[in-house]
This record gives C-alpha cells, sequence and structure tokens, in this order.
C-alpha cells in the first residue's frame, strides 16, 4: 500500500501541473477545436467529418495587436460563453463599403467568415468590439494532413480604405 | 581540478534552475489567483464620484462571480471599455438583458430601450463626467472583467461599496 506522503506527492504535483498549464494557456498558447464551417475552406473543409484543432496565440492581447486578414477568437457578444472564429476585414476607421456602409468605431473590429454563405458575423451583428478578442488563430496542429501555418489573406475586394 | 571545477558548475547550474522552477510556480500561482479568484485593483477617476474617490481607491475584485453569470443590478464592475480595448472602466450595472433603462442624453431628451441579448447597462455613478452606456450604449457581457465587492484603500472607508444613487 502506497503511504499517505506518495498521494500527497501525487496530488501537489498535478496542482503545480494544472497551474502552470492554465498560466499557458491564458498568456501564451491554448489549443481550441473548431466546430461549424463557417470558416470552411480554411478550417473544417467541405471533405472533412472531423473537427480541427487549433494553435491560439494569446500574446496579442497585451496591447491588443491585431491586424486585417488575422483569424481572431472572439466571446460572442450576444453569449459571453460561446467563443467563435472568424476573419478580421476592417479595423477601426476602415469603411465597410455597400451594402453596410459604415466606418468601424474605435475599438471594434469587423468579422466575416471565410465561408460566407453560412456565417453569422459582423454582417448581421454589426461591429464587434475588440475587448472581446481572446486569442489569434496561428496554426493547424490537426488533422495532421492539414498541419500548418494559418495564413494572412486580406481581403482586398472588400475593402476600401478612407 | 577540471573535474572538480565542472562538478562546482554543475550544482551551480543545479541549484539556479532549482530557484527559476520556484519563481515560475509562485508566478504562475499569481497569475491564477489574480485571473480566477481575486484581485486588488487601483482605480480613480471621476466617474463613480461620490462612491469612489476621484485620487484613487484601491478595490478588491472578485474575479469569479462574473464567469457564472452571477451579477446583479447595482453591483460595481469592472469593464474593458468597447472604444479602446487597453482601458478599463469602472462602471454600475443598471440593466441585464431584456431590461428596459431610460435615461437623459446631453440634449435633455428622454430614451428608452431595451438592453439586447448577452449585454449588460452600465453607468458611472456620476452622471455628469461618465462616459458609459449612454455614450456607446449597452456592452457585451463579454467585456465585464470582473465584480468590486469591497474598498481596501483608503482604510478610513473600508467596506463595502453600497448601493450607489441610482
Amino acid at each position: 500500500m502506497a503511504s499517505p506522503k506518495f498521494w500527497w506527492d501525487i496530488s501537489k504535483k498535478c496542482f503545480t501541473v494544472g497551474l502552470i498549464s492554465v498560466t499557458i494557456s491564458d498568456r501564451f498558447w491554448s489549443i481550441t477545436r473548431i466546430s461549424g464551417h463557417s470558416m470552411s475552406p480554411t478550417f473544417n473543409p467541405g471533405d472533412s467529418s472531423f473537427n480541427d484543432y487549433v494553435l491560439v496565440e494569446k500574446l496579442c492581447l497585451g496591447r491588443y495587436k491585431f491586424s486585417r486578414g488575422d483569424v481572431i477568437v472572439f466571446s460572442s457578444p450576444s453569449n459571453y460563453k460561446e467563443n467563435i472564429v472568424k476573419r478580421i476585414i476592417a479595423m477601426p476607421g476602415d469603411w465597410v463599403p455597400d451594402p453596410f456602409d459604415t466606418v468601424i468605431p474605435h475599438g471594434h473590429c469587423w468579422v466575416e467568415g471565410d465561408n460566407s454563405s453560412s456565417s453569422v458575423d459582423s454582417r448581421s451583428i454589426g461591429p464587434v468590439p475588440l475587448g472581446l478578442a481572446r486569442g489569434r488563430v496561428t496554426h493547424i496542429i490537426w488533422p495532421p494532413q492539414r498541419v500548418g501555418k494559418v495564413e494572412r489573406v486580406v481581403p482586398e475586394h472588400r475593402l476600401s480604405l478612407l | 581540478m577540471w573535474a572538480r571545477k565542472l562538478g562546482q558548475w554543475r550544482s551551480i547550474a543545479k541549484e539556479a534552475a532549482d530557484r527559476t522552477v520556484i519563481v515560475a510556480k509562485f508566478l504562475c500561482l499569481f497569475h491564477v489567483t489574480e485571473t480566477y479568484l481575486f484581485s486588488p485593483t487601483l482605480v480613480y477617476g471621476p466617474s463613480m464620484l461620490p462612491t469612489l474617490n476621484m485620487r484613487g481607491d484601491v478595490l478588491l475584485i472578485d474575479r469569479v462571480s462574473h464567469r457564472f453569470g452571477r451579477l446583479g443590478i447595482g453591483d460595481v464592475v469592472l469593464v474593458i471599455s468597447p472604444l479602446d480595448p487597453k482601458r478599463i472602466l469602472t462602471k454600475r450595472v443598471l440593466g441585464l438583458e431584456g431590461d428596459v433603462v431610460s435615461f437623459n442624453l446631453d440634449t435633455g431628451i428622454l430614451k428608452t430601450l431595451v438592453v439586447q441579448k448577452g449585454h449588460v447597462w452600465v453607468q458611472g455613478d456620476n452622471v455628469y463626467a461618465s462616459s458609459d452606456s449612454r455614450l456607446f450604449g449597452s456592452v457585451p457581457y463579454g467585456l465585464i472583467q470582473g465584480k468590486a465587492f469591497c474598498r481596501i484603500w483608503p482604510l478610513s472607508e473600508f467596506g463595502s461599496l453600497g448601493p450607489g444613487l441610482w
């Protein structure tokens, strides 16, 4: 039989590992599962039956350093428990042309899914506050055949700078 | 002689590594406490007069309740400014989703609206010098960072913040 000291050591180790992993996932990187097809073909393209897992970088949250074309994770403005993955189309001060015809207010961004036919995004909910951002997607890490970097795609045709 | 020196260096390196691990563990514990349990925060500015002093108060922020949706009307909350994500505002919750709020615009016109789903209506106690939901509308719940539950500095005003003037 193991002694109480053995179990005490084990629980202490688990606690430490938990602390360290929570800190790393809050401050540096975490792994998130993507569900739904709103970002297809970048994530979950039509032919795949499994969900993608992606690496989310949190370092950018310190100064909110995002740029157009970044894929970000943000908490839904209508339900804070739900996280959404979309691509930033426009940043504060940019003008989003027809049919929306809006200038993005300070501290907001315009996000859209890559699959415009099935995506609930700024086209229906309007600009999203940058403060809701929870990280930036940098790499796909699962499934193995599509492991790689997530490119920053600036949608030139969607954007007219003032 | 070389072997002895090498051994010495090795023990120094080992000790340095041990110390680093202890510091790292401590920082992790600090981060988790600060993010998920409670943390002291210095707040200042005129927008919460007379509840909070203009020169700065240290509040103890409860970082748990808002994660479980346990916010009520009258709570003082820290919320990321929708207009500048690097700024954190201290405001009072005056309406939850679905509530009807009425407020005076600068022009003196009374406006009434329903708070959207997943949003809260926040206002400063000092209606004359506060940029709040009257300016930028209701804020998404996800911008809330914590709930103030007591003041720890200045010591003469130690205690809960009270229900305010609303």
